[in-house]
């Protein structure tokens, strides 16, 4: 064995090079957004998971391989859904404003999130299980795939789907709200936790941190209303 | 740093238990979140010292969700399979969304005749 596969045999053991990866791949992800004039279609996260997968490709290294080291980053997702407590208490004047717009807007956006989804993916052709797992694409990952194994789906395509969903949010919510000239950073913060759950909410605390609380309310509601809605809505559709 | 990831981590624990001790429909973290939430509305000193590194973590939120999207990979023979459905109904059940829920969002506010 030479020099090479010897450094290789023993990166390819132990977490720190995937987890190494998967910081510096969104490094340059950032970096390529800054240098793009932070034009949304450049999102960092994109950019990341296309190297990483590459990456993976490239070193024929399976994905259980690679979580063994990226564990440590995906860890912090749960602490970081708790940390949303704090922009909530410091907005809360604002937040308790706004209650019922929040609700009708909540409302209708679950609703259209599942619908449209499901209706489309069907009208175009996509298999059952498919259109199963895609239903609670808008919700956060755990609810998702609780809800999707309840009514059926596949949960670890509805993560997948999940994500697709964030990052798509993540490069559509600031040029589709701009053309639709909303301009309340609070209608603005709420349509992109409740369409597209954590990522929309990333972007959100972009704009601002009044938008970043309200998307957090919208990423959490939606959650609950997404296990609320979807066993009812599917069962319309049948 | 590390009273506030007690802090953090302790709201996480809790909520994980209460969502199985109690059989809610909600993930543990979210309920975390509510406990801390309602830590802060009561004033309880030690959670203090949480506000400024939360605040640290919310800026790279976005970096969280890497490992889980490098999971797309594991779906591609049917991301590619399906590949025109399921991006067309992603992107525009996506924007209808976004549209809808903003949408809603200020006639209501408007209606109410705020701001």
């Amino acid at each position: 064995m030479g020099p090479v596969e010897q450094v290789w045999v023993y990166l390819s053991a132990t977490p720190l090079l995937w987890l190494a990866a998967t910081l510096l791949a969104y490094e340059v992800g950032a970096w390529i957004f800054r240098r793009a004039g932070e034009r949304p279609l450049a999102n960092p996260v994109f950019i990341a998971v296309a190297i990483l997968i590459a990456l993976l490709h490239a070193t024929g290294t399976p994905y259980e391989t690679y979580f063994e080291g990226a564990q440590f980053v995906h860890f912090l997702l749960g602490p970081a859904t708790v940390a949303l407590a704090v922009p909530l208490y410091q907005n809360r004047a604002e937040v308790r404003q706004a209650l019922v717009p929040m609700i009708a807007a909540l409302a209708a956006g679950s609703a259209s999130a599942i619908l449209s989804a499901v209706g489309l993916a069907r009208w175009l052709g996509a298999d059952s299980e498919t259109l199963r797992s895609m239903a609670p694409k808008s919700a956060t990952t755990p609810i998702a795939m609780a809800v999707s194994e309840q009514i059926g789906g596949l949960p670890s395509l509805t993560a997948a789907f999940v994500i697709a969903t964030g990052i798509i949010g993540a490069v559509l919510v600031t040029p589709l709200l701009d053309a639709l000239r909303i301009r309340d950073w609070r209608g603005r913060g709420f349509s992109a936790g409740v369409a597209a759950h954590g990522l929309g909410t990333a972007s959100a605390f972009q704009m601002n941190e009044l938008a970043g609380t309200f998307a957090g309310i919208g990423l959490a509601l939606n959650g609950v209303a997404t296990a609320i809605l979807v066993p009812i809505l599917l069962g319309w559709l049948r | 740093m590390i009273t506030a990831l007690t802090v953090l981590l302790g709201c996480q624990l809790a909520g994980e238990v209460a969502a199985r001790l109690l059989g809610l429909p909600l993930p543990g973290p979210v309920l975390g979140m509510l406990l801390l939430f309602a830590l802060l509305l009561g004033r309880v000193r030690v959670v203090e010292p949480v506000r400024e590194p939360a605040q640290g973590l919310l800026r790279y939120l976005s970096l969280l969700f890497v490992p889980a999207g490098v999971g797309l990979m594991r779906h591609a023979g049917r991301l590619r399979a399906e590949l025109l459905p399921i991006a067309i109904a992603l992107v525009v059940s996506t924007a209808v969304t976004v549209a809808v829920t903003a949408l809603v969002f200020q006639l209501v506010a408007r209606g109410k005749g705020e701001r």
